[in-house]
């Protein structure tokens, strides 16, 4: 009896570490954040992109309406993907869109935007890129859907038509 | 002559020690963040763009008098703990630091026993 335990405890333990082992190969080892935050908007202070005047944080996010920033380049391939919803989102009355332009050349910047159109009522410029950590960013494009000086949702990665609806169902 | 080139000397030295420190200070805080684009990296290995702008914030936090606790309270706020590898002892941590203690007091606990046993 004993000496069938041994091996039968080493073989039940292989086993075991082959199952673990093969479940985390499985498993992406990419981080995905819970996107569910109702924290507070950072506080801090820019310049606008076209009139490179210093803005701070509470003049652009000043009323109780919702607001959406997004963090944009023109170097960014999939920020020209999600560029189409960024300008259905624009007709909308109900949320106002703020542009955040990390670390890009002011002359692509605008060339981008005149090609695809400017969804954005403002746009801030983030030189160094310490705005968007600030504000938690983990890559570009990304996007916050504010009210109240709140962040309500956050989207990591380009929008598209499944999160285009649920801001809409949110801001309605 | 000799007590002036020696004050000169110092007085060239401090600004590059003050230097050191600050740079030390940097490196010890990012070597212990986590990059974001590269996840297996900290952010002193990277040269990625968030990366690049996580070393610029340290160097501004640290301009602004914060402690390098005080930074890694700022970056946990914004990512959670998981941003450091070298995480505080808390309910979502207390396996990884308890785990290796339990098991080394039980192979402790095991070889005595067996010692006691052959004696």
């Amino acid at each position: 009896m004993k000496d069938k335990l041994i091996p039968s405890i080493i073989i039940i333990s292989f086993i075991i570490i082959f199952l673990i082992f093969y479940k985390g190969l499985q498993e992406t080892n990419i981080y995905t954040p819970n996107s569910e935050i109702k924290k507070d908007i950072p506080i801090f202070s820019s310049v606008k992109f076209d009139s490179k005047e210093n803005v701070s944080s509470s003049e652009i996010f000043n009323s109780n309406k919702f607001y959406l920033l997004n963090i944009w380049a023109s170097w960014c391939v999939p920020c020209r993907q999600e560029h189409a919803y960024l300008m259905r989102l624009s007709e909308s009355d109900q949320v106002t869109l703020i542009g955040l332009n990390y670390k890009d050349n002011f002359n692509n910047a605008q060339n981008f935007l005149k090609k695809l159109g400017n969804p954005y009522e403002t746009i801030l410029l983030d030189e160094d890129g310490t705005i968007s950590i600030e504000w938690g960013a983990y890559g570009v494009p990304e996007t916050f859907l504010i009210h109240k000086n709140k962040i309500v949702s956050k989207y990591i990665g380009p929008l598209n038509e499944e999160l285009i609806n649920e801001i809409y169902s949110i801001i309605k | 002559m000799r007590i002036l080139k020696i004050t000169l000397i110092i007085l060239l030295l401090i600004p590059n020690l003050l230097f050191a420190d600050d740079q030390f200070e940097r490196n010890k805080i990012t070597k212990n963040l986590r990059c974001l684009i590269c996840q297996g990296q900290s952010v002193y290995d990277s040269d990625s763009d968030f990366a690049n702008s996580m070393k610029i914030l340290v160097d501004k936090k640290l301009a602004e008098g914060l402690s390098e606790n005080e930074i890694y309270d700022f970056f946990k706020e914004k990512y959670g703990d998981w941003i450091l590898y070298d995480p505080g002892l808390n309910k979502n941590t207390y396996i990884l630091w308890l785990l290796p203690i339990l098991i080394f007091l039980l192979g402790g606990a095991i070889i005595i026993k067996k010692l006691k046993f052959k004696n």
